[in-house]
């Protein structure tokens, strides 16, 4: 089968109500590496992932799919929201759903919602109203459709930001097996300890323009730039 | 007072009478059908204005507002002009029939369930939106998506349907003719009651009226409540 | 599963097939007719004589006749001579005949404000009331009993519409509701007698004026004319004219009783214009 990745960003820009909230991003995302934008509270992550997956269109600039597949992007790529939503129907129709939607054949559909449910330690819950879940297990069922769906990359937009460590825990373990298994990871987090745990490259996003780009180890260790600098310390940044 | 007592007693002796029965039966068949036919047009109808956005949307859902007003006894007339001998289907001969009264009912309550429906289904649609569409669900997908999960809540809408379907009296009078064993239901009957001045009664008809749709209402309830424990 | 059930019993009850005779004809009436009782008498004994079911639809007689006009009943059976006749010169119905007559009432408080009690002209008890500025409450709906109340009016020489923001109150109602309201408010009120007779609302009120030969209220029948609606099921209709006019319908009528009194009093004659 044909990859969509890697994805491009070419001069991505995007403005609301009169201001412009991300300039100019000239990015690639290209498998391997679990990619972590990081800054603070406003730099304009989550309006990045949105891009990315289309929820919303640039003003400015364009986003290219890889060549053959692009046509059928959006079937090859999900998105984990800081809170998840759950449908009204049990942990398994939840799954179920995202791949009927996705155009699964309905013999195939049981065996991939038993492998995810497995996956993300939910099988006992199958049956379960999803609504009654734990914020940490809902989020888990979140990664459970992703799996299911088997998509090229996935963006997460702060997937633990309403967590306790515990839930942080399983969710960050889960995100791991996905890239294990060979998911492009694309996630977002404004927490400095979470992106040490996760990333393998960092981008350093600040005010809505990307200000770094660099491999986490050299990210953390030597940052370039004044404001990841001061990120890195600990820092308040202004908005 | 007397007269409430009076009225709780014909309740109580009428409780057991046949005309009485076939009455109340008749009130339930053209009342829940009307609320079947108003649910099926207008939940989608409530849904699709909620959803999808185009040009005049907001005109459409004022209006869908406005009519959920709508004085029955307008409506009994125009379905009347519509269906009467001389109206444009007239050839089915439906005045006069339960038929009829179950099309009043429907007209008269589809906005109600269409304005409620839409300002339920946009308040999900707000929590939805992106996860549906991340998930790949158009408009259409995700409308019916929509409906079922807001199900418990649009029994409530439902049923709001159904207490001013099974209220009304104006319309079902002009378009059933109040005729005896025929299209008589609960409301023209006490409003015939209440004409021949026999308001024990009339007021004993209304007491029973009122425990029926007090059952309904209680039986959807209890329903609503275990198949929402049971599924969250 | 709890679901299915109801869904099930939801359509069984939709679906349900209303228990009507194959036969029926509708026929448009008036409310004294329906109210008093009368019908609930006289229609089962025509079914069981011809199988022919008779749905009433009870209107003022204004409406009734409109909806025979518009071709939405089989029969019209009024109490309005000049409208009658009016409804088959213009074509509607087939020919006028005269079933049964009673008599209109003048019903007032029994304290009796104007003076009027056990008088026997009507005129001039009506003058009475309108010199008093009585309360009278009045149908106002187009009804028989509301153009018979018109005409009396017109009788005494008094043009009540001009006091209707004062004593005289149009109230757009049935005869029923006029009834109600007219307790409610201590009032005049002109009726039909059989309505008043099975009337139970009465609170204050009872008959002031009756007797004179002006308040005599004759109810005539008319087949609604097929030529003018094709639909019209004109023998069934015809069948239940004729026999409303044979000894047997006629008996039927007189045989009707509340308390003992007759509330209306058969007088078809073999021709009738």
């Amino acid at each position: 089968m044909s990859r969509i990745l890697p994805l491009r960003l070419e001069r991505v820009g995007y403005a609301a109500g009169g201001k412009t909230l991300v300039h100019d991003l000239d990015v690639m995302f290209e498998e391997g590496p679990r990619t972590v934008i990081l800054g603070p509270n406003g730099a304009g992550k989550s309006l990045t992932l949105r891009l990315c997956h289309g929820l919303i269109q640039p003003t400015t600039g364009r986003i290219v799919w890889q060549g053959a597949a692009s046509a059928s992007a959006q079937r090859r790529q999900a998105m984990v929201f800081q809170r998840p939503v759950m449908l009204r129907r049990s942990v398994a129709a939840n799954v179920d759903y995202a791949l009927a939607l996705a155009g699964v054949a309905a013999a195939e559909r049981r065996a991939r919602i038993a492998d995810a449910l497995e996956q993300t330690r939910l099988a006992d819950l199958a049956d379960r109203p999803a609504r009654v879940l734990s914020i940490g297990e809902q989020q888990r069922l979140a990664l459970a459709r992703v799996w299911a769906l088997q998509v090229e990359i996935v963006f997460l937009d702060e997937p633990t930001a309403s967590l306790d460590p515990g839930a942080t825990r399983a969710v960050e373990a889960i995100v791991n097996a996905m890239d294990a298994a060979g998911t492009k990871i694309v996630m977002t987090t404004h927490d400095l300890g979470q992106a040490r745990r996760m990333a393998d490259e960092i981008l350093f996003l600040h005010q809505g323009r990307l200000i770094e780009r660099a491999p986490v180890d050299e990210f953390f260790a030597r940052p370039r730039t004044r404001e990841a600098q001061a990120f890195v310390r600990g820092e308040l940044l202004p908005i | 007072m007397s007269d409430l007592t009076a009225a709780f007693a014909s309740a109580l002796v009428f409780g057991l009478d046949a005309d009485l029965g076939r009455i109340v039966l008749l009130s339930l068949r053209v009342s829940l059908s009307a609320v079947a036919i108003a649910a099926i047009i207008g939940l989608p109808l409530g849904a699709a204005l909620a959803v999808f956005r185009f040009p005049g949307r907001r005109a459409i859902v004022i209006a869908v507002n406005a009519m959920m007003g709508l004085p029955p006894v307008v409506v009994g007339l125009i379905v009347y002009l519509l269906l009467s001998r001389a109206g444009p289907f007239g050839v089915f001969g439906l005045l006069f029939t339960p038929t009829a009264m179950i099309i009043a009912q429907a007209i008269l309550i589809a906005p109600l369930i269409a304005a409620l429906a839409r300002q339920l289904v946009e308040d999900m649609w707000a929590e939805y939106e992106e996860q549906l569409r991340s998930l790949g669900a158009g408009a259409g997908r995700a409308l019916w998506t929509l409906l079922w999960d807001g199900r418990f809540s649009l029994l409530t809408v439902v049923l709001a349907g159904f207490g001013r379907a099974i209220a009304e009296v104006g319309a079902v009078m002009i378009v059933g003719g109040n005729i005896d064993q025929v299209t008589r239901v609960m409301t023209t009957a006490i409003a015939l009651e209440t004409s021949k001045g026999d308001l024990a009664l009339a007021l004993g008809l209304g007491i029973i009226l009122i425990a029926l749709a007090l059952a309904i209402n209680a039986t959807a309830f209890s329903i609503n409540l275990v198949l929402r424990e049971r599924q969250g | 599963m709890v679901r299915r059930t109801l869904l099930i019993a939801a359509l069984l009850i939709v679906a349900l097939p209303t228990a009507a005779a194959d036969r029926f004809i509708t026929v448009a009436s008036t409310t004294s007719t329906q109210d008093s009782g009368l019908f609930g008498h006289i229609l089962p004994l025509f079914r069981a004589k011809t199988g022919i079911e008779v749905r009433v639809v009870a209107l003022g007689t204004g409406q009734a006749i409109k909806l025979a006009e518009r071709g939405d009943a089989d029969v019209l059976l009024v109490h309005h001579k000049p409208s009658e006749e009016k409804f088959v010169a213009d074509g509607f119905g087939v020919k006028r005949l005269d079933v049964m007559y009673n008599d209109f009432v003048l019903i007032g408080p029994t304290a009796d404000p104007a003076g009027i009690k056990n008088g026997r002209d009507i005129a001039a008890a009506l003058a009475k009331i309108a010199a008093t500025k009585a309360p009278f409450a009045s149908r106002g709906d187009n009804s028989g009993t509301h153009l018979a109340e018109l005409d009396l009016w017109k009788a005494a020489g008094i043009d009540a519409k001009a006091a209707s923001t004062g004593w005289y109150r149009s109230l757009g109602s049935g005869m029923g509701p006029t009834l109600n309201t007219a307790a409610g408010m201590n009032a005049h009120v002109v009726s039909d007698r059989a309505t008043w007779a099975n009337f139970k609302n009465r609170q204050g009120l009872t008959i002031l004026v009756e007797g004179d030969t002006r308040l005599f209220n004759q109810y005539g029948v008319v087949p609604v004319n097929p030529a003018r609606h094709a639909h019209v099921k004109a023998r069934d209709g015809q069948a239940f004219v004729d026999w409303l006019i044979t000894p047997g319908g006629q008996a039927a009528i007189a045989t009707y009783k509340i308390g003992g009194e007759q509330l209306f009093f058969p007088n078809a004659k073999k021709e009738s214009s």
